[in-house]
């Protein structure tokens, strides 16, 4: 029997169109936007004006606050502005736009692709590294690295868990860093390990993957401590909570952060970009996206830069399909939806997803015919159709009893539910209205 | 760029299953059983199908348009679902206008006096059931002999009804029982009762039919079932002679019809397995305690309404276990 986790999740049509299509580099753009707010928590303070000239992997935005994280250029040539303009979110953020000219990489940063073993053993020095090089998970969640891996005052991570899951129908990304740069990412697991000062790291990776298992298994046997376990398919291992579960069988308790079971949970892409940080100098400034879709006409993996606009990835994959009527950032199940093809590739942008006009329509929603489904499938343990009610009739304290805040937006409800009610719409909004009160409450 | 783009927030796909698809594949599972209907009973069989099954949508149409003044929405299927239900509750030679009025009271009062699909308490279907019975007792329990039945009558009594009254009349239980059908009889439905209700293989079919394609769980049909086992088996080891063996009470007076498509009805049964749990001990409970101890001979239908009127309860005080809860 093979790991999962245990409460509810779901099982949508897998759709890995680009899964053995290998990483490609993605020929540079003529200009970048590179938004200072990438992360989770303060946005970077922009160190460039007009007319700078910057190169690749120059800090161009310095990191906000203790939860935030540095922004380096991902390309070299001139700044054209620092202003507003449209990213995934759908607002006008602050970034950096800046014309590319030529590839001129900072002195110091290693770009060959020679693999380095030997590492730095302390943890202070490659919790640094890492800040200084801007990694934040690359899973979606974007949260800093550097803040995960100095537990809070008086807890202590005991284990280490890398998400190879990819639960999310379409995306391919992690499994082609997993299959094409494993060396890299064993030592980045490593890197993690010492920084946190743990001897045990698990990869957990689901089993429609037997090629990354079979590949990972075979190398990590040769390093200690390293374990690879293979899950069954369940939507949504990938979040961290799940995926502590089905790999340590810990449960996190409802409000607590994985770290309170001594759990840090970090992203296979992640992994990577630790590795390029520390061993060899190199900021993120690039990541793999999967541009994919069903009238894609050639669904890939590309290497692109921070800031590269998505309708170059677009173009690269056959251009926009005729029938498009929805394009995600993210994968089908959590992404979300953008305005414009104009948005840029950011550090938390694992795919591209174009959707057909005919899957992009809602169906009217009916009535609740109390089937159940929405409470078997929610991986946390909600009655989304009762949160559903109760967030419409604005009965806040019943949210909040009925822990509308464990919710992880995970969509199984609304995927689930055969009378087409937009259940994690009403949540989401619940969500924030009883965040808001129980916020109000502490002060 | 010139298309317009679809803003929405995720989820972005949906699975396949949809109300129509569950209406639909549950009477999918109900046609092997009306098709051993019609092999007992006729022409009968099918007229009362028919006629109910139309009634139902006519009335769900008519109301919903002219009264409620909203979308009619019969193409959901659940009307249909209700006309079947209903004539798989009756007699085969209940008259028509009687179906008629059965029909009107599931759908008018029993579904959309409460506002439609998904706002009834109670099974509509079974609310119709127990106003034909209370009003008209004695069509509602005049069974037509089965047409390969080699006795020379017009109606006949059920096995649960020959059960009731021989016990009543103080014959010991071994005696009564050389009169009733054998168990393998009343397997596969051949003895009379109401048209849906006889044959015990059919449903169990179409029980697996639906769990195969995931329609309801299993939970309902066997915690009741199982509780009916357990309850006559107890009463039955203690007093052979006054209560008779447990598989004949699983195999007569709709217990596997009620079971397994009333009582899941997902509308008016509760949302967490636990709660399903109290509420299919419940229907096994009372329908045993009305079989045995009561005025009717079969009592499934009224434990299943009982059991409705719990179910917002058990929904308010019985939570599912949550991720990460303190235990
Ligand atoms: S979105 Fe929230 S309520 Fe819905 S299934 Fe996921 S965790 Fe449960
Ligand atoms: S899945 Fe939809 S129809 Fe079923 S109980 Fe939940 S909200 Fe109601």
């Amino acid at each position: 029997m093979l790991k999962t986790f245990k409460l509810g999740g779901v099982h949508p049509a897998e759709n890995k169109l680009s899964a053995d299509k290998a990483i490609e580099k993605l020929a540079l753009p003529k200009s970048v936007f590179i938004p200072v707010a990438q992360h989770i928590g303060a946005p970077a303070q922009a160190l460039v004006k007009k007319g700078d000239q910057v190169k690749v992997g120059q800090l161009v935005a310095k990191s906000g606050g203790f939860v935030s994280a540095n922004i380096h250029s991902s390309v070299s040539g001139t700044v054209k502005k620092v202003d507003l303009a449209m990213d995934s979110s759908g607002y006008p953020k602050q970034g950096i736009l800046i014309d590319v000219e030529g590839d001129e990489w900072e002195t110091g940063i290693d770009t060959s692709s020679t693999l380095v073993k030997n590492f730095e053993t302390d943890p202070k020095k490659i919790i640094d590294r890492i800040n200084e090089a801007g990694v934040v998970g690359l899973g979606g969640a974007t949260f800093p690295t550097h803040v995960k891996l100095v537990p809070p005052q008086g807890m202590k991570a005991e284990v280490l868990l890398i998400n190879g899951v990819e639960c999310e129908p379409y995306l391919t990304s992690d499994h082609r860093v997993m299959l094409e740069k494993a060396d890299e990412l064993l030592v980045g697991v490593r890197l993690l390990m010492c920084a946190l000062e743990v001897d045990k790291a698990y990869i957990g990776i689901e089993n429609n993957k037997p090629d990354a298992i079979k590949h990972l298994k075979e190398l990590a046997a040769k390093e200690s401590g390293i374990e690879i376990v293979p899950l069954k398919v369940k939507y949504p291992q990938g979040g961290e909570k799940q995926l502590i579960k089905a790999v340590t069988g810990r449960e996190v308790p409802s409000g607590a952060l994985p770290i309170a079971v001594g759990a840090v949970v970090s992203n296979v892409g992640t992994a990577l970009a630790v590795y390029e940080a520390v061993q060899k100098n190199k900021p993120l400034v690039e990541r793999v996206v999967t541009i994919t879709g069903k009238s894609v006409k050639n669904p890939a993996n590309f290497l692109v830069r921070v800031g590269t606009p998505i309708q170059y990835l677009i173009d690269a994959a056959g251009g926009l399909p005729e029938d498009t009527g929805k394009i995600i950032s993210g994968g089908p199940m959590m992404g979300k939806a953008v305005a414009s093809t104009d948005i840029p590739v950011t550090k938390g942008t694992s795919g591209i997803l174009l959707m057909q006009d005919a899957e992009a329509k809602r169906q009217p929603m009916k009535n609740c015919i109390r089937c159940t489904r929405c409470v078997t499938v929610c991986p946390m343990g909600l009655e989304p159709y009762f949160l559903m009610t109760v967030s419409d009739k604005q009965i806040w304290e019943k949210a909040e009893a009925s822990k509308i805040m464990d919710c992880i937006e995970c969509g199984s409800c609304s995927y689930t539910c055969p009378a087409d009610r937009p259940l994690l719409d009403y949540i989401r909004l619940g969500k924030g209205k009883v965040g808001n009160i129980i916020r109000s409450r502490k002060k | 760029m010139s298309k317009l783009l679809t803003i929405s927030p995720s989820p972005h796909v949906h699975t396949s299953d949809s109300v129509n698809k569950i209406m639909y594949r549950v009477i999918l599972a109900l046609v092997p059983a009306l098709a051993w209907s019609v092999f007992m009973f006729g022409f009968e069989a099918i007229r009362v199908t028919l006629l109910a099954v139309a009634a139902c949508v006519a009335f769900e149409y008519l109301i919903q348009k002219y009264i409620m003044k909203s979308e009619p929405q019969i193409t959901d299927g659940s009307a249909a679902l209700t006309g079947i239900l209903l004539a798989f509750n009756v007699p085969a030679s209940l008259p028509t206008w009687m179906i008629l009025v059965g029909a009107l009271v599931a759908i008018g009062v029993g579904k959309l006096s409460f506002g439609g699909l998904g706002n009834n308490p109670f099974n509509p279907a079974l609310v119709g059931r127990v106003f034909l019975l209370i009003s008209f007792p004695v069509q509602m329990t005049s069974w037509p002999v089965t047409q390969h039945a080699t006795v020379d009558a017009l109606t006949t009594a059920t096995p649960l009804a020959l059960l009731k009254e021989g016990v009543k009349a103080g014959q010991p239980v071994s005696e009564v029982m050389q009169g009733l059908p054998a168990n393998l009889d009343l397997l596969y439905g051949n003895m009379p009762g109401s048209l849906g209700e006889i044959s015990a293989l059919f449903l169990l079919l179409g029980f697996a039919y639906m769990l195969w394609k995931k329609v309801i769980t299993w939970h309902i049909p066997v915690f009741i079932l199982g509780t009916i086992f357990a309850f006559q088996g107890i009463l039955w080891m203690f007093n052979p002679e006054n209560f008779i063996e447990p598989v004949f009470h699983l195999l007569t007076g709709g217990a596997m019809l009620g079971a397994i498509y009333m009582a899941t009805d997902m509308v008016t049964s509760p949302m967490t397995v636990k709660g399903q749990l109290i509420y299919g001990i419940g229907i096994g409970v009372i329908t045993v305690l009305i079989r045995n101890f009561g005025a009717y001979p079969e009592g499934i239908s009224f434990a299943i309404l009982i059991m409705n009127g719990f179910t917002p309860l058990l929904n308010v005080y019985i939570k599912p276990k949550r991720f990460g809860g303190t235990k």
